[in-house]
């Protein structure tokens, strides 16, 4: 169908970047803004998964081990190395990307349950990796005094500069996304979404298109993390643990996995969900620092699966 | 301690935990071989067993009494996952389910935060008294009580299997569906009845653990993932495969924890879970981890 005119995503994506630049000049407050912060590194690595969950219908249950690479090559690559922060984090998403490559080549040539049974397996090697080889690594404690990134001399070392940051690349990400999305890959992987036997019939080549997809999606997921290091300039293993695999999960559910927007929906709805619960639940029970949330998480989950498997992103169409 | 007594320790402790993962490796190949369901909650089912039962014991009621009750609050919850979460949508895809099942495990394991709180919970050993010696090793008396309990349900469960109607009904299921529903069984009910064999398996195996190593909302995770390692290493549809995969699995961990590096100890099932997959694409297994879609 031929579109005229301005897009609607291309104008979706102009409010949204005037919406998001004018934040920071109305909200002070640093706590806020750090959330909006971890809100943009959510979105960016939730938007990875969506294009594996939406566009190549498999599920990657270690993509907090991507996004774990990332921040520990940064890291270890610039407070070790004393790399420049840029190059190690195109070091990063290039690395991850490989690495997602390597895992992929051989599982998708099988489909089914493979895929997420591997990147269990891998998310969790990869945790007690970092534990554990301490003499990269850091071990438990982790890695200290990262660099900040910086412009020019213009050091991003505070929230409000990262904000601009962060969310310049979720926006810079998502339009590249939307339009692959739109591309002659992006139908080809819709076709096999459809149909995979049609879409093969018709010449599209499904695993490769599939492994590619799950390339992007780790090298995305990779960057998120590499930015999360250069932003709090100090790593541990324990944020690149088997839950942020849920918890990415869950907000691509949430969000719906057929839209990239959704993303973006998901991941902010559950980090300002799980702030909030986070401030409220110790008044109510009493106790502190227990991951109540998590069965908000599970409800979720089951809920949008069984009744809103289009999740946020097709409640605003209307579907 | 020389290295062949070192050896037979580990051995000795693989076999312990290997008999939990069996059991709960069972559950996962119950289900799956039944429902084509890959039931993430497993795990918390042994969580919850272990926790019912540290109450039980705290309010005074006898441990053969608590250790039944706790077992059947494990099939209550296992029929109440199939019944609220799996039967609606009993017709996704497998992948639907799959994330159904992890909500469903998340869930409960908060769920169980509320109630229980974080701290670890003890449990007395089913019966005191000091370690046993076997030639150059020992073996703690709740680790006999967890093979002996594991022996007694493998063979509870292939009389189950083989020698009664119902046990029959969802091997059939298992087998072929549709040629079970044209001999009058009904699926639907299989379903059920698989999920509540393995909520029972799950919490056997969270009981009969927990005095060894204490009873938290969060040992479920593990133990799930290390049930469902296991269940795969025998095809994920075959329950002596399960049984096999278990004390595998439960002697390599010890073997590495002791002898190679014990901050690994964890990573190994999850080696065993990609070299598993990786063998299946090259073809290498005589049978199917998976079904390939």
């Amino acid at each position: 169908m031929a579109r005229f005119g301005v897009r609607p995503d291309t104008r979706a994506l102009l409010v949204l970047a005037a919406v998001l630049a004018a934040i920071p000049l109305v909200v002070r407050s640093g706590y806020l803004l750090g959330i909006l912060n971890f809100v943009g590194l959510n979105a960016i690595a939730a938007m990875g998964l969506t294009l594996l969950m939406g566009y190549a219908g498999q599920v990657s249950l270690g993509q907090a081990a991507f996004f774990g690479l990332g921040a520990y090559t940064s890291g270890i690559l610039t407070a070790t190395y004393a790399v420049n922060p840029w190059a190690a984090m195109a070091a990063a998403a290039l690395l991850t990307g490989i690495v997602a490559f390597a895992i992929g080549t051989p599982i998708f040539r099988l489909s089914g349950l493979l895929l997420a049974m591997s990147t269990l397996g891998f998310g969790i090697i990869v945790y007690y990796v970092q534990v554990n080889w301490a003499a990269l690594t850091g071990g438990p404690s982790g890695l200290t005094a990262i660099p900040p990134l910086s412009l020019g001399g213009f050091r991003i070392d505070n929230d409000r500069r990262f904000f601009y940051l962060v969310w310049g690349c979720a926006l810079l990400l998502l339009a590249l996304a939307l339009n692959l999305a739109d591309s002659r890959i992006g139908r080809a992987l819709r076709a096999i979404h459809g149909g995979e036997l049609a879409a093969r019939m018709a010449g599209v080549d499904a695993t490769r298109l599939k492994l590619q997809i799950f390339v992007v999606s780790a090298a995305i997921t990779a960057l998120a993390g590499s930015l999360y290091a250069h932003y709090l300039t100090f790593i541990n293993p324990s944020p690149f643990g088997f839950g942020y695999s849920i918890e990415l999960l869950v907000m691509v559910v949430l969000g719906g996995v057929t839209s990239l927007w959704g993303a973006f929906l998901g991941a902010g709805t559950l980090t300002i969900l799980t702030e909030a619960l986070r401030a409220i639940m110790p008044r109510l029970t009493g106790r502190t620092q227990a991951e109540y949330e998590i069965i908000l998480f599970g409800l979720l989950l089951i809920g949008f699966m069984m009744f809103l498997p289009k999740g946020l992103a097709g409640l605003a169409r209307g579907e | 301690m020389n290295l062949a007594d070192q050896v037979l320790q580990y051995l000795l402790s693989g076999l312990v935990v290997g008999g939990i993962y069996a059991l709960i490796g069972l559950g996962f190949v119950i289900v799956y071989s039944v429902t084509r369901v890959i039931n993430f909650a497993q795990g918390e089912f042994a969580m919850l067993g272990a926790l019912v039962m540290v109450t039980l014991t705290d309010r005074g009621i006898p441990m053969p009494v608590g250790f039944l009750l706790a077992a059947l609050a494990g099939c209550g919850i296992g029929a109440l996952l199939e019944g609220a979460a799996i039967h609606p949508i009993r017709r996704g895809s497998a992948l639907t389910l799959l994330i159904i099942t992890i909500g469903a495990s998340i869930v409960i394991r908060g769920a169980a935060l509320l109630v229980w709180g974080t701290d670890p919970l003890p449990l007395p050993a089913f019966t005191g008294g000091p370690p046993l010696q076997i030639g150059g090793a020992i073996i703690v008396r709740q680790g006999l009580w967890v093979l002996a309990v594991a022996l007694a349900i493998f063979a509870g469960l292939w009389a189950f299997f083989t020698r009664t109607y119902a046990g029959k009904a969802v091997q059939a299921c298992a087998i072929h569906p549709t040629a079970s529903r044209l001999m009058g069984i009904r699926v639907d009910r299989m379903f059920l009845l698989a999920f509540t064999l393995a909520g029972g398996l799950g919490a056997v195996a969270g009981i009969v653990i927990a005095p060894i190593t204490y009873a938290t909302y969060d040992m479920g995770l593990m133990l799930g993932l290390k049930g469902f390692v296991a269940a795969v290493v025998g095809g994920l549809v075959s329950p002596p495969g399960a049984i096999v995969g278990g004390f595998l699995l439960g002697i390599l961990e010890s073997l590495t924890a002791g002898l190679v590096s014990s901050g690994y100890k964890d990573a190994v099932a999850f080696l065993i879970l990609i070299l598993i997959c990786l063998a299946q694409v090259a073809r290498l297994l005589p049978w199917r981890v998976v079904e390939e879609a």
